[in-house]
């Protein structure tokens, strides 16, 4: 039986959220042709082709600089990182081989596959999806931490 | 450089949409997949809402082969499923639960000066730098 923590739940935020996040995906399809998938975009800077760099590195910069824009308004909701150190070393490994060994992570296979309704990127979502479920189980509720 | 603007600004907009659905909290998202714990289901709506507008503009893209840009269309045409597309979506998950970011999140954290996310995104970096390694070692054998 699964247990809401309604006391977390936000999902007008998160729905509005999710529209800013696919208008963004939706605007750089449109404008320039391209997924918004965030480890390819990352991974293509470290095999980078001719004419291949500036974009790149723009897409990232407006992602890393969005703090930054948004704390001209508003106060940044609190980001919440309880991993220790050698955990987000191994995530970060993981995450970085497993993106680019499945070619895409939750942007490029979870929002824009899905949104294109291939068949190849329910299948990925459905392994990223799965592996976190069951690491969170197996973190949280087998190994107590 | 009209194509790196359109970049800049969908970057933009991207992170602008992670701070605002939770995505870029580490601990909203294990709250979505702890499902034996007390579940959190918000970031299923943060899916919801961008396959919603999702949809409607591959829809549109699908008919054209030139963007509004100018700019000729590259929508994967890869159907193949394999063993590299499940094996890499369980170790990127498995990472995902582990510190409960993925890579946009990842980048906007740093964005946001936190420490802890340095060290996660040098990590990720690092990783794909492996991928690339083995890789290129697989494509030479």
């Amino acid at each position: 039986m699964i247990e809401i923590a309604w006391s977390n739940f936000t999902p007008w935020s998160a729905l509005a959220g999710g529209v800013l996040i696919g208008l963004a995906a939706a605007s750089f399809l449109l404008l320039n042709g391209r997924i918004a998938g965030i480890s390819g975009i990352l991974g293509g800077l470290l095999v980078p082709g001719r004419g291949d760099i500036a974009w790149r590195v723009a897409f990232l910069a407006g992602l890393i600089g969005a703090p930054a824009l948004w704390i001209l308004a508003a106060e940044l909701p609190p980001i919440e990182i309880n991993a220790s150190y050698p955990a987000l070393i191994v995530a970060g490994l993981l995450v970085g081989i497993g993106t680019r060994y499945g070619s895409g992570c939750t942007s490029g296979h979870g929002v824009c596959g899905l949104s294109r309704l291939s068949l190849r990127s329910l299948v990925a979502t459905l392994s990223f999806m799965g592996a976190g479920f069951l690491t969170v189980y197996m973190i949280r509720h087998v190994m107590g931490v | 450089m009209r194509f790196n603007i359109a970049s800049l600004l969908a970057g933009l907009l991207f992170g602008l949409g992670l701070i605002v659905s939770g995505m870029a909290n580490p601990e909203k998202v294990l709250g979505f997949l702890d499902i034996a714990g007390l579940w959190d289901p918000s970031l299923a709506f943060v899916m919801g809402g961008a396959i919603l507008v999702g949809l409607g503009a591959f829809a549109v893209a699908r008919r054209r082969t030139l963007s509004f840009l100018g700019f000729s269309m590259k929508i994967p045409s890869n159907t193949h499923i394999d063993k590299r597309l499940v094996i890499g979506g369980l170790a990127f998950g498995a990472g995902w639960g582990i510190a409960g970011f993925c890579p946009g999140p990842g980048l906007v954290a740093l964005g946001a000066g936190e420490i802890k996310a340095v060290v996660f995104v040098a990590s990720m970096v690092a990783g794909m730098a492996v991928f690339e390694v083995i890789e290129r070692r697989r494509i030479k054998t």
